[in-house]
């Protein structure tokens, strides 16, 4: 039962899906951090920039990797656009009215995508789609060691502009203090844009980084938006050290269910961190407080 | 409320307000015997009854949950298997249903409120604890997995399956109506007072002696009831259920979506959303024919432009429309 040849591959696959879910929960919790709204379109938003990937591959014949310079840009721009025109209007002072507005747009884009490409489940083939290779008694799909090591530089990529550029220093300037950074002269709406969509700009990257080992369908954002919730929870909403932790452990407590329990149920592992750690530890790992 | 604590004239009139709604709607099949007419004002009532349920606690409460399906879910589930597997007539079966989706209630509540849970925490955990039954009902034998349990037609008013769509629109008629009552109670007993005072300020409620523990979990076992009792009328009227009806999320928007619509902490806003919500998605089906998703596309448009625009959704309109009427008046006079 506890054999290290089924529990090393296991845990190593657990770690590579782990990196992506990691990105994604990187995008969810800058979002919370700084405009303190809860993004439940980001399953959903997810869920189009794989669409984006599947026809710029289908189409035009552009390798996943490849697209990367294409969808960051183009969710980069969606998430700008739908903060400034949608979500800054829906607020109201009160938290709920947000929540309910991404609600709405996570609606809208999931039954779009249902009307204009069906319910089938699409994939892609790539000429490395099915190689793998060995590490110890593992054999781990190349894609998925692509995604780990893409997934990690893009979020190497994210501490780098927020710690150490002057776009980073002004979203953190506006999550911590809205009123005084408006007073240095910071245009607060355009910062609030940014970081909406800097957020969706990494679900762009895990997007090509998933696809060629994954699939897409216009129902998959949901099963990651619960997980991205879990993790951002579980790490501490806000904390970009708590997502990157938070994400390996939820993507080997995946792995390791599914191998013990079976498929479906071992997805409750997820749902049962995710309820426990909103009950007993709201402020999770490496929050400050809730 | 006029001196001695009795009931406003506006509350007595709101209760003949909802007696004339009653018989009204009631005498429909004895004047029409069509049954598109009469399958629409059923599904219409049906999609006010899950909004009303809602309405109970997010716009009474304010506890905004995102898993109503949890309860419906729940309440067709005790309504299917209680006939199935139990042998017991749907009449039985129908008050287990509520009774049973009232204790789902009791228990979501009593672990989320007493850790003071609210706003989008609270909406994410109701939905996760929908998520978590709908995993459970798709792997344990006796909801039959992801194939579902068929409920035998068997159509006689005794088995709570009528031969015409008049009989279930007196059925769901009859659980609006006591909706209804219930949120003209809201408004004017003791305990939606203190409902909506834990919803307006909890610390200033507490200070003056509400437990707003308490108040939260019966909100949401009334809320929960009448939730497990739409499950179980859709059982009854289609005969089938399985775990993505059940506990997907189809339902929790469609309840808090006309909820929201209609107007949040109103007594006529569910009813409102949810038959503007059912002659929109009527139109669009004769404008566009079945398109999958179509449907949810226009309730999600409405959904955001509803929270940009009038906050308070259509009931509210109304009340601000008269609150100027009033202000103009005053002006004048």
């Amino acid at each position: 039962m506890f054999d290290f040849s089924i529990l090393f591959p296991s845990v190593l696959n657990g770690l590579t899906t782990g990196a992506v879910y990691a990105l994604i929960a990187l995008g969810l919790t800058l979002i919370y951090g700084v405009l303190h709204i809860i993004n439940f379109a980001h399953g959903a938003s997810l869920m189009l920039a794989l669409y984006a990937v599947y026809f710029l591959k289908e189409s035009w014949g552009i390798d996943p990797y490849l697209a990367l310079p294409i969808v960051i840009p183009g969710m980069f721009a969606l998430g700008y656009g739908l903060q400034r025109i949608v979500i800054n209007r829906a607020g109201h002072g009160k938290d709920e009215n947000i929540l309910l507005a991404t609600l709405g747009i996570a609606i809208v884009m999931e039954n779009l995508a249902l009307l204009f490409f069906k319910s089938d489940t699409r994939n892609i083939d790539t000429a490395y789609s099915l190689s793998t290779v060995a590490i110890g008694p593992a054999m781990i799909a190349v894609p998925k060691l692509v995604a780990f090591a893409g997934a990690l530089v893009v979020s190497a990529a994210l501490f780098w502009i927020m710690g150490r550029t002057d776009l980073g220093r002004a979203i953190r300037a506006v999550a911590k203090e809205k009123e005084g950074a408006k007073l240095m002269g910071i245009d607060v709406d355009h910062v609030y844009a940014m970081s909406f969509g800097i957020g969706l700009a990494c679900l762009g990257a895990a997007a090509c980084f998933l696809l060629p080992a994954y699939y897409v369908n216009p129902q998959v954002g949901g099963g990651f938006v619960l997980v991205a919730f879990t993790i951002v929870v579980l790490g501490g909403m806000g904390s970009f050290v708590g997502a990157l932790v938070g994400g390996f452990l939820v993507g080997v407590v995946e792995s390791l269910g599914g191998l013990y329990l079976g498929e479906s149920l071992g997805q409750i592992g997820i749902f049962a961190i995710f309820i426990g750690v909103v009950l007993f530890r709201p402020e999770g790992m490496f929050g400050a407080k809730a | 409320m006029s001196g001695t604590g009795g009931i406003s004239s506006g509350g007595l009139r709101h209760l003949g307000g909802i007696a004339v709604f009653a018989v009204l709607v009631a005498s429909l099949p004895l004047v029409t015997k069509s049954g598109v007419a009469l399958n629409f004002v059923m599904m219409a009532l049906y999609a006010t009854l899950i909004a009303q349920a809602w309405n109970i606690l997010g716009g009474f409460g304010g506890q905004f949950s995102f898993g109503h399906a949890l309860f419906f879910g729940t309440g067709a589930y005790i309504q299917a298997i209680a006939q199935l597997h139990g042998g017991i007539n749907a009449w039985v079966a129908l008050p287990l249903a509520v009774a049973g989706s009232a204790l789902v209630g009791l228990f979501v509540g009593s672990l989320t409120f007493r850790y003071g849970l609210k706003g989008s925490y609270f909406a994410l955990v109701t939905l996760a604890f929908a998520e978590v039954f709908r995993i459970v009902a798709l792997s344990v034998p006796f909801t039959g997995g992801g194939v579902g349990l068929m409920v035998p037609l068997r159509e006689s008013a005794g088995n709570l399956q009528f031969p015409s769509r008049a009989g279930y629109l007196w059925v769901v008629l009859a659980f609006v109506t006591a909706a209804l009552l219930v949120t003209w109670w809201l408004r004017n007993g003791r305990f939606g007072a203190y409902l909506q005072a834990v919803r307006d300020n909890e610390d200033a409620a507490r200070a003056v002696g509400v437990n707003p523990f308490r108040i939260k979990l019966a909100a949401i076992a009334i809320s929960g009831a009448f939730m497990g009792a739409a499950g179980a009328f859709y059982v009854q009227v289609f005969q089938y259920i399985d775990p993505g009806i059940a506990y997907g999320s189809g339902t929790s928007v469609e309840a808090l979506v006309a909820a929201i619509v209609g107007g949040m902490g109103t007594l006529w806003g569910p009813l409102l959303g949810a038959t503007a919500l059912h002659v929109l998605s009527d139109l669009t089906r004769n404008l566009f024919g079945e398109l999958p998703g179509i449907n949810m596309v226009i309730y999600g448009v409405v959904l955001v432009l509803i929270v940009i625009f009038l906050p308070r959704g259509i009931a509210g309109m109304g009340l601000s429309v008269r609150q100027l009427w009033a202000g103009k008046g005053s002006r004048h006079g």
